[in-house]
């Protein structure tokens, strides 16, 4: 097979790499992980001026070829031939922030030294004059013996030049790399600073954006105001907006098993797909505007530079019990889906420190929790007023959530002085200039995002659900038997309840807590679903659930019930993207044990501590 | 390679906020190797000049320093491993 030219876009973080390879590829990109590493793979298809179509990779964003990251390790690797699922790149994309000169020259005189074709973009032209800095690029084409492009990638500024300069390039003929390229930093440096200085026209020293906007936001005290408002707003925003089309999206899905309802006979295939299928993922994509906002602030706050001040901010906070100031996006993202919470882990270089991020993400109370919080609060807890606007109500809501952030905080504490003990890079971050970022930029982050949630949901989530379905329906029960204690799950639940009498679950839930296993909120209707199955009067509603469940549960028992949702990791999602994240079974499975012995012991605890005050 | 004895030497923990500061020595030997080699990464050199600007909320720490044309957060105890020589302003 005749591969297509492979284009690398090398370049420092904060470079504007991805803005310029999403300004010459477009949306048409694809995003996968390198094989044996977290580390993603992003590549695209750029069509030239005469029609050849050449493969662009954007290799991660690194300081130098002596990796510090194992993203860093990757673009190294790409580099030299040595990566796995990837080409040696017939030629090299090295993006510069023209403000950074100095810095980002030392990276691309080792990137020339290779010996590849090579085009140098000469980014953010803009931003540099806006702080006073005029560049020549004819000077740093001399000094580099390389095509110098200027360009704003973010303004599609300079990416027709970009790829008539390609056009040239694709056509000389390649003779492999240097394998031996400098590796002495400071005197890079110092060669860099020179070439740097060298290409300077004028410098008119101005204030500049960036220092004065972090006098307010990096302000020891108006800082930290400034974020817990913004992280409010985001909050308001993921449950309040999204309300409107989850709405939409649960209508959809009803239309949609109605109909198939309609059309379909009777019976075990018109089960499998209206209660398992369309209901299981159903469920799950009702999710997906919660998401989408969440990223869209994510994006955002990336995209303009704000992110890295409140990795800042938090930084000592989070340094108390052992994680950085990286890891507070991630957790406060897993508020919303543990999901993407550790998705966004991979800003975080130090391995032990992600790690220890990872596993203490499912403890966030994420969305999937407040339908079977909202159901037995108001079933078991009294509406009862307690003084200024504050109902009991809210408070044991809040107090769940409270539960889970200090279940987090602690468990972070005990994995770093145990198994996930020592190491700890610390916290070093470039904090890069503030910027408006492109439109363009944040939706194609946006369709990006839904897209591997959706697949998700299309393949995990629902081949999970169908098995549920087959257990709960396998086999049918005969007249005068019960559904819930006939099938496959039944028998299994009798197994689990053996387990979970002690700390006061009864059947039901025994039977709810495996296909919540696919995700929280389905154990509410699987509770719903059992009342319904088993007496056919009782039809399923949420006032009548509400009210089957003060009949059939003790208070104890609620209480139990709240207390090992805190804690237990009852989402097929969670264990599968920590598998993908950690590269292999070991971690999924000591989150998955560390936290059921908690919600083992918590709901225990509540449950028998609630019996002895005679609740 | 032994520096000369300069009395004024203060480790960049210490440098007050706008007050920049030239790079003197650095203590590579009190770092790890990735923490070592990120500081390199950032430009943090013998003969540099930096300046703290802003300080984390929290116990003072992170800082964030001005190098060359860029800013970067470090912790208070790696600041600790850079002495400077204070530059009048």
């Amino acid at each position: 097979m005749n591969a297509l030219p492979l284009v690398a876009v090398a370049g420092n973080p904060n470079a504007g790499k991805s803005a310029l390879f999403n300004a010459l590829t477009g949306a048409r990109q694809k995003v996968g992980n390198y094989p044996g590493v977290t580390v993603e793979r992003k590549s695209g298809r750029l069509v030239l001026a005469d029609g050849r179509p050449v493969e662009l990779v954007d290799l991660p964003g690194s300081y130098s070829l002596d990796p510090a990251s194992p993203d860093e390790a990757v673009t190294r690797d790409v580099l030299f031939g040595n990566q796995r699922g990837e080409r040696q790149p017939d030629a090299l994309v090295i993006v510069l922030d023209a403000s950074n000169l100095d810095n980002h020259l030392r990276f691309a005189l080792q990137l020339i030294e290779l010996g590849l074709p090579t085009i140098i973009a000469l980014n953010m032209v803009d931003l540099a004059k806006r702080d006073g800095l005029e560049l020549d690029a004819r000077v740093l084409e001399r000094e580099l013996g390389v095509p110098v492009i200027e360009t704003v990638a973010v303004r599609r500024r300079g990416i027709a030049e970009l790829q008539c300069a390609l056009d040239d390039m694709i056509s000389s003929p390649v003779c492999g790399v240097h394998e031996h390229v400098r590796s002495d930093l400071i005197h890079l440096q110092r060669r860099a600073r020179e070439i740097a200085t060298s290409a300077v026209i004028s410098e008119t020293p101005v204030r500049r954006w960036t220092h004065r906007l972090d006098s307010v936001l990096l302000h020891p005290l108006l800082g930290p105001i400034i974020l817990a408002l913004i992280m409010f707003v985001m909050f308001q925003a993921v449950f309040a907006w999204s309300d409107a089309p989850k709405s939409w999206i649960e209508a959809g899905v009803a239309w949609l098993s109605n109909q198939v309802a309609g059309a379909l006979p009777g019976g075990l295939i018109r089960s499998l797909i209206v209660d398992g299928a369309i209901a299981g993922v159903g469920a799950v994509i009702a999710f997906l505007p919660q998401i989408l906002i969440l990223f869209l602030f994510i994006l955002l706050l990336e995209g303009t530079g704000y992110m890295v001040r409140a990795a800042f901010l938090m930084d000592k906070l989070m340094h108390g019990v052992g994680l950085s100031g990286r890891a507070f996006i991630p957790l406060l993202s897993s508020f919303a889906c543990a999901v993407p919470g550790i998705m966004a882990t991979r800003t975080i270089d130090d391995p032990k420190d992600r790690l220890t991020t990872i596993l203490v993400a499912p403890l966030m109370t994420c969305s999937a929790r407040l339908p079977v919080y909202t159901l037995i609060i108001a079933a078991f807890i009294p509406n009862r007023h307690l003084m200024w606007g504050v109902g009991l109500q809210g408070v044991v809501m809040f107090g769940l959530y409270t539960l889970g952030i200090a279940g987090a905080l602690l468990a972070a504490l005990v994995l770093r002085r145990g198994v996930l003990k020592g190491g700890g890079g610390g916290f070093m971050m470039e904090l890069p200039k503030y910027q408006w970022p492109s439109l363009k930029d944040v939706v194609i982050g946006l369709l990006t995002r839904a897209e591997i949630f959706l697949k998700r949901a299309g393949t995990i989530i629902l081949g999970t659900t169908v098995i549920l379905w087959a257990l709960a329906s396998i086999p049918q029960a005969r007249p005068g038997e019960k559904q819930s204690e006939i099938s496959v799950a039944g028998y299994i639940a009798n197994g689990i309840e053996v387990i979970v009498r002690p700390i006061g679950f009864n059947h039901d839930i025994s039977m709810a807590l495996l296909p919540a296993m696919a995700a929280r909120e389905v154990a509410v209707s699987a509770i719903a679903t059992v009342y319904s199955i088993d007496s056919p009067d009782e039809r399923a509603g949420a006032t009548k659930l509400q009210d089957s469940l003060q009949h059939r549960w003790s208070l104890a028992t609620a209480l139990a019930f709240l207390a090992w949702f805190v804690f237990a990791p009852q989402c097929i999602s969670t264990i599968a993207v920590t598998r993908r994240e950690t590269n292999g079974w070991k971690w999924p499975l000591f989150m998955v044990g560390y936290l059921f012995t908690l919600a083992y012991i918590a709901a225990g605890a509540t449950y028998w501590v609630a019996r002895g005050l005679g609740l | 390679m032994n520096a000369p004895f300069q009395p004024d030497l203060i480790s960049l923990d210490r440098l007050p906020i706008g007050t920049k500061g030239r790079v003197m020595s650095i203590d590579w030997a009190s770092l790890d190797q990735g923490e070592a080699c990120r500081l390199k990464h950032f430009g943090f050199d013998e003969g540099v000049v930096v300046e703290p600007l802003h300080l984390g909320p929290f116990g003072r720490d992170p800082i964030a320093v001005r190098v060359g044309r860029m800013t970067v957060a470090i912790r208070r105890n790696h600041a600790g491993a850079i002495h400077v020589s204070p530059l009048p302003r």
